[in-house]
């Protein structure tokens, strides 16, 4: 990452509350894809009996990541809000792994881009969840 | 036979209660984000008191998607646990002595949760309520509904698969 890219980087998850709250740090942006790491942590348990990571947590994380994937497209929208999003769960995510989450704006219109991501933890050759939504395009 | 004599209420509050609080209480992500449920009867609202940590876009500011999200998500599982469990608690069956000391019973794993965003969230606490449309042996479909102000002008509402524990286990 260059140091422009950094800096945009670091400030877009600075502004979030909610996205500093969970520990989010922003890896890569630009192009309308965008790629979003959460480590492992306590707080975001969902069982207690197995550490694994609540699912509430991972959607939060792959909310971010779509909307930044919109607001990085080259027909760059000046903001974006969720529509909709669909989030499938395909295993656990192993307790005490970061998780990784890579979001691709793959359409955009005047109104509304159209966002998917993937989430992995140390094994990338299985997803832990995948998401699919559609966000709003804000006035330039 | 003789009737048997009805429970006395605190008993049956106090049960009910202790086991939804060993639910609600045990999910460490349930605490971090504040919510809390009140019941009456076996009907259940959500409840999460607004806090800064929830904001997404500060300059509005409106709740975070993500937030809304795991909201929602938390009032179907918690929704479905309670209708799942429910007559294993009036019957005793469940030991809400164990069920407080953190040996929750296995509780269902969500397949795929579904998000509709209606409007942006206030900076205000939201109430959410839970309809379980159809719980199967093996998948359970829940419905999902987020209010602020007025209880008619939903903010979000949300459907989501679940697969259920095995009973056998």
């Amino acid at each position: 990452m260059n140091v422009d890219k950094k800096r945009i980087a670091e400030q877009f998850i600075g502004a979030i509350p909610h996205s500093r709250a969970l520990g989010m740090k922003l890896m890569d942006i630009g192009e309308g894809c965008a790629e979003i790491e959460m480590p492992y942590d306590l707080r975001l348990v969902g069982d207690p009996e197995t550490g694994v990571i609540h699912g509430g947590a991972v959607s939060a994380l792959m909310d971010t990541c779509c909307g930044a994937a919109a607001m990085s497209h080259p027909s760059s929208p000046a903001g974006t809000a969720t529509i909709d999003l669909r989030i499938d769960y395909m295993r656990a995510a192993t307790p005490g792994q970061t998780i990784r989450a890579r979001a691709e704006c793959y359409h955009i219109t005047r109104n509304v881009a159209f966002v998917r991501a993937t989430t992995w933890d140390d094994d990338t050759d299985k997803p832990v969840a995948t998401a699919t939504g559609a966000f709003t395009v804000e006035g330039k | 036979m003789a009737a048997r004599r009805p429970e006395p209420v605190q008993v049956v509050k106090q049960r009910r209660d202790a086991a939804l609080h060993a639910l609600v209480h045990g999910v460490p992500y349930i605490q971090f984000l504040g919510v809390e449920f009140d019941r009456r009867g076996d009907e259940l609202t959500a409840v999460m008191p607004f806090d800064e940590k929830l904001i997404g876009n500060p300059l509005i500011p409106a709740l975070h998607g993500g937030a809304t999200a795991a909201f929602l998500e938390i009032t179907a599982i918690i929704g479905l646990s309670w209708s799942y469990l429910w007559d294993d608690i009036e019957s005793g069956e469940i030991d809400t002595d164990e069920l407080a000391i953190g040996h929750l019973p296995r509780l269902p794993k969500t397949i795929d949760f579904t998000v509709d965003y209606l409007r942006s969230g206030l900076p205000r606490d939201a109430y959410a309520r839970a309809k379980v449309n159809r719980s199967g042996r093996r998948y359970a479909s829940v419905h999902v509904e987020a209010w602020q102000d007025q209880r008619g002008k939903l903010f979000a509402q949300g459907t989501g698969h679940f697969l259920m524990p095995r009973r056998d286990e």
